[in-house]
């Protein structure tokens, strides 16, 4: 394995459920001893830690555990670490941990992102919630036309495909429909209930074109990445997955001014960075905190072209398990749970070990492209099995 | 038309105040370069283009266009009249310039991407909020 490279050579989960009451640091412990025990490393071996966004103390449910926590917490002996929000969205932690290793500021760097959004509902107390009567930043141009929620912003992204480009809600809801397919085949998912079309189209709107099945859901899990070095290889168990390239970007920092999101600019920056391009794609994880999200990278990526992705998944057939690109083969956000973009990286790592069980993929997958956020900010992976 | 609770009140600051009270003289200031004469938002202290820091709000027509919406049907909090429409309009001045605003004066299932739109105040203790009415 050469040295300059950076690789996944772990990965671990907590429980994953919905006001689970083992706190937040503990869940957090949980997918570090998997992911430690699956790279078959000890905790002596970890040099750094890296996580998207860092403790958020005005939305504590939202990021309630610092990489300064973990380390302290955990008496790990860390030569490198970091936790922050300004970057190019979750995954973008993950890509920091791999220019650590490339660099030789690390050898084994803990990637992790805790969230506790539902914990938090049943635990106000302790978790605030983000109080709504004064707003600055950002929040002030959208909030005080009532305009709470990302679902409000992303739905309006995708109005304007459905007024450019013709996509229908039919269309769109074979995002949900092939998560929620996925889902039933992996153990660990939130959702369990199979989704019907009629189910579909019978369910509550939250934010038109957006019904409830669109959404992503609350969810309280840790998920753990641990990167390391290409000349670490040797003291890892389990196989290795490259890091062949990562790409991110921020259009605007704003959800309003911004003509499409992020993933457009990240999706043409990633195949720069690569000899790689987008047929060579055995499987797609692509960001689905709301149903549109997934249409934008297709496009971003150039998987298709801009203004076909409502096209490029209709019937389902092709993102299916058995089609030309299986799409979020775990079930995605919409299915496996609201993890905030590390579960994309974990399930492509699943995948390209063949580790996928009932929800494998056939055909011995090799090259996996993992996305994170949906607003002005996006992050991409690229995860290859060598 | 009822939201059911108040709306959540911008910090002023001298950024934004311009933007959030100009409608108690009935005028909707955006900020724009005086050099290069860009239009800016958000308002910032420096152009984005030139770096000009001849920055300063300007009161432009409020005629607009329904660039996108979404009718919110999500009560977000407790006492939230639902449903609304949540839109952005881009300005007659410069398209590229888009608000997030509410379309009112009218029935959630009548706005339609495209339509033309005047801005409208709605004003609560100094803060004056530019909601959006579908023109003519």
């Amino acid at each position: 394995m050469a040295s300059g490279e950076a690789y996944i050579s772990g990965i671990g989960m907590s429980e994953v459920g919905v006001r689970l009451p083992r706190r937040p640091l503990l869940l957090t412990l949980d997918a570090i001893r998997e992911a430690i025990d699956d790279a078959g490393l000890t905790p002596d071996q970890i040099d750094g830690v890296a996580t998207y966004p860092g403790k958020m103390s005005i939305f504590l449910g939202f990021s309630p555990v610092s990489s300064d926590e973990v380390i302290e917490a955990l008496g790990l002996q860390t030569r490198w670490h970091l936790g922050a929000a300004e970057m190019t969205a979750q995954l973008g932690a993950i890509e920091a941990a791999a220019m650590a290793v490339r660099s030789g500021r690390a050898r084994h760097v803990i990637c992790f992102r805790t969230v506790y959004e539902a914990g938090a509902l049943a635990n106000p107390e302790e978790y605030p919630p983000m109080q709504r009567k004064e707003v600055s930043g950002a929040s002030q141009w959208v909030a005080p036309f009532y305009a709470f929620s990302a679902a409000n912003w992303v739905a309006q992204y995708a109005q304007r495909h459905m007024h450019r480009y013709g996509m229908t809600r039919e269309q769109l809801s074979q995002i949900a429909l092939n998560a929620h397919r996925n889902a039933a085949k992996n153990p660990r998912a939130i959702v369990k209930e199979p989704l019907t079309s009629e189910k579909y189209f019978a369910a509550r709107m939250i934010s038109s074109p957006f019904c409830l099945y669109d959404c992503d859901r609350f969810t309280d899990c840790s998920t753990v990445i641990i990167v390391s070095a290409g000349d670490a290889l040797d003291e890892v168990k389990a196989t290795p997955v490259r890091i062949a390239a990562s790409a991110g970007s921020v259009e605007r920092y704003s959800w309003d001014q911004a003509d499409w999101p992020g993933s457009h600019a990240t999706g043409k920056a990633l195949w720069e960075h690569c000899d790689y391009g987008p047929a060579d794609m055995d499987i797609a994880q692509f960001y689905d905190g709301f149903a549109f999200h997934p249409i934008t990278w297709l496009e971003g990526l150039g998987i298709c072209g801009e203004g076909e992705g409502h096209l490029f998944i209709e019937g389902g057939t092709r993102i299916a398990l058995d089609g030309e690109l299986p799409l979020n083969t775990g079930g995605g956000q919409l299915g496996a749970g609201r993890l905030h973009g590390f579960g994309f990286a974990h399930e492509s790592v699943v995948q390209l070990r063949g580790e996928g069980g009932e929800r494998q993929v056939a055909g011995d997958p090799k090259v996996a492209v993992a996305t994170s956020g949906g607003g002005p900010m996006a992050a991409a992976l690229l995860l290859t099995r060598d | 038309m009822s939201f059911g609770v108040p709306r959540p009140r911008p910090r002023l600051d001298a950024d934004n105040r311009a933007f959030w009270t100009g409608g108690g003289e009935g005028k909707l200031m955006i900020c724009r370069c005086g050099d290069c004469g860009l239009y800016l938002h958000p308002p910032q202290p420096v152009c984005r283009k030139c770096w000009s820091e001849n920055v300063a709000p300007v009161a432009v027509s409020g005629r607009a266009v329904i660039d996108s919406f979404t009718i919110n049907y999500q009560p977000w909090m407790p006492g939230l009249e639902v449903p609304f429409v949540i839109a952005r309009v881009a300005l007659e001045e410069d398209p590229t310039i888009t608000l997030t605003t509410n379309i009112v004066g009218c029935e959630v299932d009548e706005v339609a991407t495209g339509d033309a739109v005047t801005v409208t105040f709605e004003e609560d203790d100094g803060i004056f909020f530019p909601l959006f009415e579908r023109a003519g």
